[in-house]
């Protein structure tokens, strides 16, 4: 019979980041081939030797067919092509879907690129088409819900079930802005403390400015190929060990529960497929669009129980050098967040870290790592183990 | 009341909902009924999310509820929406669940777990919303 699992099949062989920050002038198509290139590059391959392309679409440079446009721009003639439907969670679902086209045969050598501007490049339209782009239009929208105020909802029930605090979300948003500082590519790297959270500008209660992620220009891309092919090319592979997803809802008014997402089944399976436990990473990058959403998916991921991530972050566990470092290099709090490609950045990052490659932020002796992206409001979660060792 | 609200999102009935809206003009709330299983939903759709049964039925709702979470929105997303005001889901007592806003009261009062009452407010010649208030301690 068919070995149906992934765990061990593909790795990681090239990543590369543009700059990221604020880049007026460059478009999304520009960054997202520049990207691509780049990754090419690391994996010491040709473009002409990719021949499956996975990208998502650009908010600020939309287009009908945004892969084959991407492939047309780079002249490269895949024979797997696809522009996967735009979200957070997305991210990792297309890393989950291309792994599967390399073990089924539908391509030898795909790249993921996404690149986006949603800093400088979207006209007042497009920023407005973004605000609405989530909320039921007849049963939510009217009630003029903002981005932060979905997950406000989440942080606020958080906090009436467990005794959460602001702190405590706060926390998090100290502990990326210390990794982000050690990261010369992020775009926030002044530390900054608990206080400075709580005393910056209330944006949707509980919610401050600085638990809510940054709007940047920027774009990303990895190369995926088979294990075998992998184990003679330029690069250390990175292996994806396990993939997992869970879907819930899309609005938030629909969700089952406010506080366990559906992280908990993305978790569960990526972890299933992979032989290994929470306690076997040595760090993670956690979707962090807003502070709580960070702490429930440290619960959901099984990293500590439920109503105890408070007192997790509290501890210092997420920072460098913590017990759990989470979004070593910043995160979308302080990275960089172009939008959907987004989580992109967690997984390069990932790859460097395993490879040994973080200079000054190395997490020492790195070998499994947890990375997770969510869309929606805490609706669609994918959750990835990768690490050193194929088997 | 005829005064358009300029600016807001408003809400565009389809066949399926109208229903709702026209409930909601004669100052009642209602939520689609399954006939088979007697479970209410919302939001309004062709088919029971419950047992799939087809055969529902609109039905007038107590309009009382409490509050599942909530937030003071401190920045509104337009002009149209003056700020701060409060965002909240409200789990009615038949069951459902439903984005609203709470109207009528300090925000910094508003808790988790506090029991609300429908209102209506009038938001165009077609549109009378539904948001709720605090129900005062007795």
């Amino acid at each position: 019979m068919m070995d149906k699992s992934l765990r061990g099949k593909v790795a990681i062989v090239g990543v590369a980041d543009t700059e990221v920050g604020v880049l007026p002038g460059r478009t999304p198509m520009e960054m997202g081939v520049e990207a691509a290139l780049a990754a090419i590059a690391d994996a010491g391959l040709e473009k002409n030797d990719v021949d499956g392309l996975v990208t998502c679409n650009a908010m600020a440079q939309p287009m009908m067919y945004h892969a084959e446009a991407t492939a047309e721009y780079l002249q490269i003639f895949p024979r797997y092509c696809i522009a996967a439907g735009a979200g957070g969670g997305t991210t990792f679902s297309i890393i989950h879907h291309a792994a599967s086209a390399i073990a089924t045969g539908m391509a030898d050598v795909v790249v993921v690129a996404m690149a986006d501007a949603m800093r400088s490049g979207l006209t007042r339209d497009q920023a407005m088409l973004v605000q609405a782009s989530t909320g039921h239009p007849e049963f939510e929208q009217p009630y003029g819900p903002t981005v932060p105020a979905y997950y406000a909802l989440i942080a606020q029930a958080h906090m009436a079930e467990f005794g959460t605090t602001q702190e405590q979300f706060a926390s998090i948003a100290v502990a990326c802005r210390a990794h982000a500082a050690r990261n010369p590519a992020a775009q926030m790297r002044d530390l900054i403390s608990v206080e400075d959270v709580l005393e910056s500008r209330m944006i949707a209660d509980p919610l401050h400015l600085l638990d809510c992620s940054l709007v940047s220009d920027g774009g990303s891309a990895i190369v995926l190929t088979s294990s075998e092919r992998a184990a003679d090319m330029k690069q250390t592979p990175i292996y994806l060990l396990g993939a997992g997803e869970g879907h819930s809802h899309e609005h938030i008014s629909a969700a089952r529960n406010l506080t366990t997402s559906a992280a908990k089944e993305a978790g569960q399976r990526a972890f299933e497929m992979s032989g290994l436990r929470p306690t076997d990473m040595d760090f993670a990058q956690l979707y962090d669009c807003f502070t709580p959403t960070v702490l429930v998916e440290l619960e959901d991921l099984g990293f500590c129980n439920k109503g105890e991530g408070g007192a997790f972050v509290e501890s210092g566990a997420l920072l460098p050098g913590g017990s759990l470092p989470v979004n070593t290099h910043g995160g979308l709090l302080s990275h960089s967040h172009p939008g959907n490609p987004g989580s992109m950045f967690a997984l390069t990052e990932s790859v460097w870290q395993l490879r040994g490659e973080a200079s000054g932020r190395q997490v020492a002796g790195s070998k499994n790592a947890l990375v997770h992206a969510q869309g929606g409001i805490m609706s669609s979660h994918t959750a990835l183990v990768l690490g050193t060792e194929a088997s | 009341m005829t005064t358009e609200t300029p600016g807001k999102v408003l809400p565009q009935p389809s066949v399926l909902t109208e229903p709702y809206w026209e409930a909601c003009r004669q100052g009642e709330l209602t939520m689609q009924r399954c006939e088979g299983c007697q479970a209410y939903q919302f939001y309004p759709r062709t088919i029971c999310s419950h047992c799939g049964g087809r055969d529902l039925a609109w039905s007038v709702v107590s309009g009382r509820g409490q509050i599942k979470s909530f937030t003071i929105v401190r920045r509104g997303i337009s002009r149209a929406y003056e700020a701060p005001y409060v965002l909240a889901l409200i789990n009615l007592d038949e069951g459902p669940c439903m984005m609203s806003s709470l109207v009528g009261c300090d925000p910094d009062t508003v808790v988790v777990g506090a029991r609300v009452t429908v209102a209506f407010e009038s938001w165009s010649t077609d549109i009378e919303m539904p948001v709720f208030k605090l129900v005062k301690a007795s």
